[in-house]
């Protein structure tokens, strides 16, 4: 059995289901707003980050989804910071026993060391001397990817919509910029050489080859294979460059998966077309997958977080929700696709549990 | 001493009760006094700064109060979610 764990703007609805047969078994938050939501799969415990339009952003988790969910606490910024935290936008295992990262805006990472019951903010990344000059996405400043290092707690990666890349080696006592040939287009020609005003919309680390990262950005796709320090373009053969989410097979360092949108001025699928492009060669070549999916007049936005994977190789798990409240699911890597639900509030996160 | 009133999920968080009375001379003095005796509505309607969230808003009896808002014995604070949102 598969769970999915859908985070939508009114509420987080968990799916269940065997090949290409899912129905909804539960609902919860309802009307408020669900980030994101994922169950860790160490200790079972589901987490999910809700921004109430009204009563802030909160981290609440439960180890049973039929139980009472319980506030996290930690999750704030100190009492002299210009703005209040905005927004929780992933929450991600690390390597030790009930260590947790969670990313937000503007631009926070926080760690939690007793499986998301308790956080506490990353001083070292808060006090970065250049944080004023840092310049927030469409979305906010939003850290939405943490790639940590199979077998090495210490050595991250973070990407922060639009700061670039960040890499530590000491744990996260100290960080660097890891964004070397990165090309922002919206950017002055003059200033892009420079700029560290660097859209990443996502990354993932490879972990049977962590020096290697996929990155999909604000108009280009890239491969590292310096553990984040330099970029290469792999987005020849895509319908375009822009798009939001991304997945990788675990067990495959050359797999990586992107759903392509038009452009940055129109987010929504090419030619009416829903397709999710597959690499398995690590971006030399790109494999187009939309059997099953909507192909005539189909015009979808696809979020940032709303495509995970589940498993790996051939019979990999793969499902995506878009705004439009469809979500779609494979059991073949891509090879086909069928319809999971439909009529959801519009999908912010998708994670299978 | 003034009493705040509360609507659910706040009432929720502070036990079950939609009538508190709590002492303070000022909005944020109460809020406070409020976080305090409840600590689960800690951060929903005042922020890590102290700050009223930017979509509640706090009535002092019917007029819309802010954090230095004076507040007598006998004044009623609502705290109601903002007309907004999508």
């Amino acid at each position: 059995m598969t769970e999915l764990l859908v985070g939508t703007k009114k509420g987080l609805f968990v799916l269940e289901g065997h090949g290409d047969s899912f129905e909804i078994t539960s609902r919860h938050f309802a009307g408020e707003p669900v980030e994101f939501a994922t169950r860790d799969p160490r200790s079972g415990r589901s987490l999910a980050c809700v921004t109430s339009a009204f009563y802030g952003p909160k981290i609440f988790y439960t180890d049973d989804l039929s139980a009472e969910w319980q506030q996290a606490t930690g999750v704030e910024l100190p009492e002299d910071a210009e703005k209040p935290l905005e927004r929780l936008w992933t929450i991600v295992p690390a390597e030790g026993d009930d260590h947790l990262y969670s990313g937000g805006a503007p631009g926070v990472l926080f760690e939690s060391h007793d499986g998301g019951a308790s956080w506490e903010l990353n001083k070292a990344f808060w006090e970065q001397p250049t944080r004023p000059e840092w310049s927030p996405g469409a979305g906010g400043m939003c850290m939405h990817s943490i790639a940590t290092w199979p077998g090495d707690p210490s050595r991250v990666a973070l990407a922060i919509s639009a700061v670039g890349v960040w890499l530590t080696d000491d744990g996260g006592q100290t960080w660097r910029h890891g964004n070397k040939n990165l090309y922002p287009r919206y950017m002055p020609e003059e200033a892009r050489a420079d700029t560290i005003d660097l859209c990443v919309h996502n990354m993932h680390r490879a972990p049977k080859q962590p020096e290697r990262l996929f990155m999909q950005f604000h108009g280009g796709v890239y491969r590292s294979d310096d553990a984040g320090e330099s970029w290469v373009s792999i987005a020849d053969g895509l319908p375009s460059d822009f798009g939001f989410p991304m997945v990788i097979d675990p067990d495959d360092p050359d797999s990586a998966y992107v759903i392509p949108l038009v452009a940055d001025m129109d987010r929504t699928t090419p030619e009416g077309k829903v397709r999710v492009y597959e690499t398995r060669d690590a971006g030399a070549s790109w494999i187009e997958r939309g059997d099953g999916l909507p192909q005539d007049d189909a015009y979808l936005t696809i979020l940032r977080q709303a495509f995970c994977g589940e498993g790996s190789g051939a019979s990999m798990g793969l499902y995506f929700g878009a705004t439009s409240g469809d979500v779609f699911g494979s059991g073949d890597a891509g090879k086909t696709w069928f319809s999971a639900a439909t009529n959801l509030p519009p999908v912010h996160s998708i994670r299978a549990a | 001493m003034p009493v705040v009133r509360l609507r659910a999920p706040l009432s929720e968080l502070a036990g079950g009760k939609r009538e508190i009375e709590l002492a303070g001379s000022t909005v944020a003095e109460v809020l406070q006094a409020l976080e305090r005796e409840h600590p689960g509505v800690k951060g929903w309607i005042l922020d890590e700064r102290g700050a009223i969230r930017e979509h509640i808003n706090v009535f002092v009896n019917r007029d819309y109060g802010h954090e230095d808002t004076a507040v007598g014995a006998s004044d009623r604070l609502h705290v109601i979610p903002a007309i907004s949102g999508g």
